[in-house]
């Protein structure tokens, strides 16, 4: 049928937009990351094979920074599944003021994560005037100067803030669609809250939780933001991921090879991520 | 017995509600109450929660930096990218969606895998090649990269969306003598506007929050107000009321916009694949 092809067509722009987007910088990046290439050293060039690959791989930050990506990734993970499925439960009855509580509970996504790093390194870590120093004050304990002592785990918190309302949004969206005759029917048949939780709404909730698990990762996977206006990476590479190594050693020391060829390690890192993840979410995406 | 603890349960599980609603906003809450405090009232041990509220912050984030022109350029950047990549979705997923074929499943899949690239990973060639064509620190580079980094998720929302509407429709259409363009703008977009609404929404948030790109490859020009906000980063004397009037000033418009539009952007959210 002739207006099925042409209407096949109209497909073409998006998709080879994209791979525009995406080969020809990737590719670029595949040729810089052989070559001799440092900004500030424009004369020196020529084909060097993988040193910039046994380079960056041999680079002490890149261990720490692959481990920090991975545990960044999977904390957030934890905590905002956690605790977005805890209040989603928590909100999923009719109470007076539910609308305001929903409000406040998603407002934290709609921060920027320049503002959102900001806000936490400065008036609630910060080792003297910050709020969490002043009430350990005034309990009596020895402040903590977190962004120094748990660099991770502070950017931790931020990004689970800021993200516990999506996983909550899309929770409470699942559970107000769960059928009640289903979970009445349990009830007279003998089944206790843990029970019905666990064997109805835990499976209800499946899909949501895929779909929470896999955008989520996608966006932390390159966090940037909130480490560039925190901790720069340190103390030492503490609070480095793979990302933000690869920014410091393009744009701080102006090695564009190095940096290609951590871009190279990076994308393929991400999409042996991506392969488990389409295996495990792609099917329940896909499925009408 | 029962009905005792049932009753005795649901004003502490409201109560605990409101509590986590406070907890979780009370950030938010903060940093709008510290922006109304002078510099030397918003160190003070202990805090201080009654103050007389002075607007001289935001005047003076106003004459530092020109606030305006930063909130000019995330608007236009937004929605700029927003729309373009909007109408390059549309075509694309009316054709997945109706005339879908044996490879629609992997295109998609494939569209979803370019969002797993790390816009690190390519950091370097997008920065020469903007270099190149004169691009720095423009609107159109961030318009571009906007459009691209959100077209996968477009596409797949309006996917879902589209896949809704019934074919026969849309065949008594085509029966009726009804072009391709007729169709998808007469038929198809009056069904699945809500759809369409809510994906938009969605990008435009993602778009006023994006760091990376418009850290990397803006200034003065074209910067957002994330670039604003992170040139507070580095600390000077007392700032943290001049920082907390810039993040409000930088916030308040998306966040505003974002509790308006809730319940669409729910849908547009989940993907349609959450009901």
């Amino acid at each position: 049928m002739m207006g099925g092809r042409f209407a096949n067509m109209l497909q073409a722009p998006s998709i080879v937009m994209l791979f525009l987007w995406m080969v020809v910088p990737l590719s670029m990046t595949i040729y810089f990351s052989t070559i001799r290439f440092n900004l500030l050293y424009p004369e020196r060039t020529g084909f060097i094979g993988a040193s910039n690959y046994e380079f960056f791989l041999t680079d002490p930050a890149f261990l720490p920074a692959a481990l920090n990506t991975l545990l960044l990734v999977g904390s957030v993970l934890v905590v905002t599944v956690t605790l977005g499925l805890a209040l989603a439960l928590l909100v999923n009855h009719r109470f007076p003021g539910r609308g305001i509580v929903r409000v406040m509970l998603i407002s934290p996504f709609f921060i920027m994560p320049t503002v959102n790093a900001l806000l936490w390194k400065n008036m609630f870590m910060n080792p003297v005037y910050g709020l969490f120093a002043v009430v350990s004050g005034a309990a009596g304990l020895e402040p903590v100067d977190w962004l120094a002592d748990f660099p991770l785990g502070s950017i931790i918190v931020m990004i689970s803030w800021q993200w516990t309302p999506f996983a909550f949004l899309i929770f409470m969206t699942s559970l107000q669609s769960q059928g009640q005759e289903q979970l009445e029917a349990a009830e007279i048949d003998g089944a206790s809250g843990w029970q019905k939780a666990i064997y109805l709404t835990l499976p209800h909730l499946g899909r949501s939780i895929a779909v929470v698990i896999m955008i989520q990762t996608i966006f932390h996977l390159s966090v940037f933001a909130e480490i560039f206006v925190t901790t720069g990476g340190g103390p030492g590479f503490d609070s480095t991921n793979l990302a933000f190594l690869i920014f410091s050693q393009a744009l701080l020391q102006f090695d564009a090879g190095v940096a290609s060829a951590g871009g190279v390690i990076a994308i393929i890192l991400a999409n042996i991520v991506a392969i488990f993840l389409i295996r495990l979410v792609g099917k329940s995406l896909m499925v009408r | 017995m029962r009905a005792r603890g049932r009753n005795l349960r649901l004003p502490l599980r409201t109560g605990a509600a409101w509590a986590a609603a406070f907890v979780m906003f009370f950030p938010i809450l903060w940093m709008m109450l510290t922006s109304l405090k002078t510099e030397l009232q918003a160190i003070s041990v202990p805090p201080l929660v009654l103050f007389e509220p002075t607007l001289d912050n935001f005047v003076l984030v106003q004459e530092r930096s020109d606030y305006l022109s930063y909130a000019v350029n995330s608007v236009v950047t937004a929605f700029g990218g927003t729309a373009v990549a909007i109408l390059l979705a549309i075509p694309a997923a009316y054709a997945m969606a109706v005339h879908g074929g044996r490879f629609t499943k992997d295109i998609l899949l494939w569209m979803l895998s370019t969002k797993m690239l790390p816009a690190v990973g390519v950091l370097m060639p997008v920065y020469l090649l903007a270099q190149m064509a004169g691009l720095l620190d423009t609107r159109t580079v961030l318009v571009i990269i906007f459009a691209m980094i959100n077209l996968p998720i477009i596409v797949w929302m309006l996917f879902s969306y589209f896949r809704e509407v019934p074919l026969a429709i849309l065949e008594a259409a085509r029966i009726d003598g009804a072009s391709v363009f007729r169709e998808i703008v007469y038929v198809l977009l009056p069904l699945t506007w809500g759809g369409i609404v809510s994906t938009a929404l969605l990008s435009i948030i993602l778009c006023w929050n994006e760091a990376f790109w418009s850290i990397n490859l803006t200034a003065s020009d074209a910067g957002t107000l994330t670039a604003l906000v992170a040139s507070y980063s580095s600390p000077e004397g007392l700032f943290w009321a001049k920082l907390s009037a810039v993040s409000t000033l930088s916030c308040a418009p998306i966040v505003v916009f974002g509790w308006f539009c809730q319940k669409q952007l729910v849908q547009g959210l989940t993907f349609g694949a959450v009901k």
